[in-house]
């Protein structure tokens, strides 16, 4: 599997997500920098890590969505390749137009840093196929901005095509229908507000992120 | 030419912030505080002949997330 991490100037999880990568999939994801305008040959994933890209200036992931190194991401999107957004990757994703609605400030105003208890509303997808429907897991979350917002039409569509992957099973931070992280239309890409690269090895305290990159991998050694 | 870009969320879109400055508002005393929505302000310098249409896309391109914000600009000759 081949994959990559991009960075951005105050990414601050990338590393941590290229451990996961690694830790599942055993080849070392490539680390490409924001400048950059294209991205390696042939990958199979894209990560998008969590962080305070551009210091979270104008919008959480507004700047960070307009380098230059996203509209090649958006491309390879298209073509079909995978993208995990986690955290202000969830941001970035939305701010880029890969996948609809908006991250707001959390209702009650203030920074969430604590795991979180969720539930796996669709197990059928590549990034979820090793959970069971209605699973409840445990992820760490520590975001400003993770209360998710769509119009209600978006939100009817997202429910009605099983493109909620997670939901919150707690009250965290006001996300409309609880929605904690979503598909896009192709199922090719999902942003998370929950950070499952905190949770693979017993000394985080917890495994249950594993099982995402393990899915992950497996689908997409069947897809090749 | 100066350009000022107001950019406030769209009503119906809750505003966390705004509802914290209402309470603290209500703190100090002030009574009559109805409601509170935050926004910001983003003054640009700009060559003088900038079109509207190009100040227009500078808005819908970066400085508002239209899922959320709306926008009003003043120029300033």
């Amino acid at each position: 599997m081949k994959s990559a991490v991009i960075v951005f100037p105050g990414s601050n999880c990338d590393r941590d997500l290229a451990v996961a990568f690694e830790a599942v999939s055993g080849s070392r994801p490539a680390m490409v920098w924001h400048r950059e305008t294209e991205l390696p040959d042939g990958l199979d994933l894209i990560g998008v890590p969590g962080g305070f890209s551009y210091g979270d200036y104008l919008r959480s992931g507004a700047m960070a969505a307009r380098s230059p190194v996203m509209q090649a991401v958006a491309q390879a999107a298209a073509r079909g390749t995978f993208v995990l957004g986690i955290c202000n990757g969830f941001q970035v994703l939305t701010e880029t137009g890969l996948l609809p609605g908006a991250l707001m400030r959390n209702a009650g105003t203030h920074f969430v840093c604590r795991d979180v208890a969720l539930t796996v509303d669709n197990s059928q997808s590549a990034f979820t196929s090793r959970y069971g429907a209605g699973e409840q897991i445990s992820f760490p979350v520590a975001h400003h901005d993770g209360n998710y917002f769509a119009d209600v039409q978006t939100l009817d569509r997202l429910e009605q095509e099983g493109r909620v992957a997670f939901r919150y099973a707690e009250s965290v931070n006001g996300s409309a229908r609880n929605i904690a992280g979503i598909l896009n239309d192709a199922g090719n890409v999902l942003g998370m507000m929950p950070h499952p690269e905190r949770v693979i090895e017993k000394a985080h305290g917890g495994t249950d992120g594993r099982r995402l990159f393990e899915g992950l991998v497996e689908s997409l050694m069947a897809k090749a | 030419m100066k350009a000022r870009v107001f950019v406030t969320l769209k009503s119906g879109v809750l505003d966390p912030q705004g509802k914290a400055i209402q309470h603290a508002l209500e703190g100090l005393g002030f009574g009559g505080v109805n409601d509170v929505r935050a926004g910001k302000l983003i003054e640009l310098e700009l060559a003088d002949g900038t079109s509207d249409a190009d100040i227009d896309a500078m808005c819908q391109k970066l400085l508002a997330n239209t899922v959320i914000e709306n926008y009003r600009i003043e120029t300033v000759a």
